[in-house]
């Protein structure tokens, strides 16, 4: 599965996606942040304050206890600033 | 109708073919956001980095609770991305109502959720380099707002 970064954290990561074989006990994405998270300390570090951030998978905002099976893309979306 | 895109647009004329579409309303309220460059902080670009199939799929939610929330005719958002400099226009939102109360009500809604629930990143160039703009806690405020479902417009709007 993709997993896409945005805006300061993608450039902090210094790129804008990995793709990525979680273990079969990530079943939520709040396990697949916790899990990536243990794979990057970059990540870990930006995401000291995970609370700041949104999650969206296969492009719909999700809460983090949504299940990542079958999942195609996740994205970890820090605080919007738009309009 | 939705529309992300990097292309410029020209609000009024949006406005007016978005009005002329629906004849049987009684009132329209338009809103649009501008690049801005304040004098003694200034910017030469507004950077707007956006992830657009999530952003198509987000306003669109958002556009169908305001339709049924305040019982809008229609309701138009156009939200830019790429590279803007000061006096562009960055987005619109305009409502069709029977009456004004709902057509203000329901474009205030529609930007108290967009600014922080589409998913849209600024970034500011600057004379001395790019800098990310912090999200500002009086917009989850004003967002939080409307979460008790009575439809009354926030009072702290700036």
């Amino acid at each position: 599965m993709k997993v896409l970064y945005f805006a300061w954290l993608r450039e902090r990561l210094n790129r804008s996606s990995d793709e990525v074989s979680p273990p079969p006990e990530v079943v939520t994405l709040a396990d697949l942040v916790t899990w990536l998270r243990t794979q990057d300390e970059a990540l870990d570090i930006s995401m000291a304050n995970p609370a700041i951030f949104k999650l969206s998978r296969d492009a719909r905002i999700v809460p983090w206890d949504t299940p990542i099976a079958g999942a195609r893309e996740i994205a970890i979306l820090p605080p919007m600033t738009g309009g | 109708m939705i529309r992300v895109t990097q292309e410029p647009f020209d609000p009024g004329a949006e406005a007016n073919s978005f009005q002329a579409a629906h004849v049987g309303a009684g009132a329209m309220v338009t809103f649009t956001g501008i690049v801005r460059s304040k004098p003694n902080d200034p910017i030469t670009a507004l950077i707007l980095e956006c992830y657009p199939e999530l952003a198509e799929n987000e306003l669109a939610a958002i556009r169908e609770t305001a339709l049924s929330r305040f019982g809008l005719i229609d309701a138009l958002i156009i939200h830019r991305h790429g590279r803007l400099v000061p006096g562009e226009t960055i987005m619109m939102v305009a409502t069709l109502a029977p009456h004004r109360q709902a057509a203000f009500e329901g474009a205030q809604f529609l930007m108290d959720y967009l600014k922080t629930g589409a998913p849209f990143w600024k970034q500011e160039e600057t004379p001395t380099g790019l800098r990310w703009v912090d999200a500002n806690v009086e917009d989850d405020t004003a967002r939080e707002r409307w979460a008790d479902g009575t439809s009354t417009v926030p009072k702290a709007e700036k």
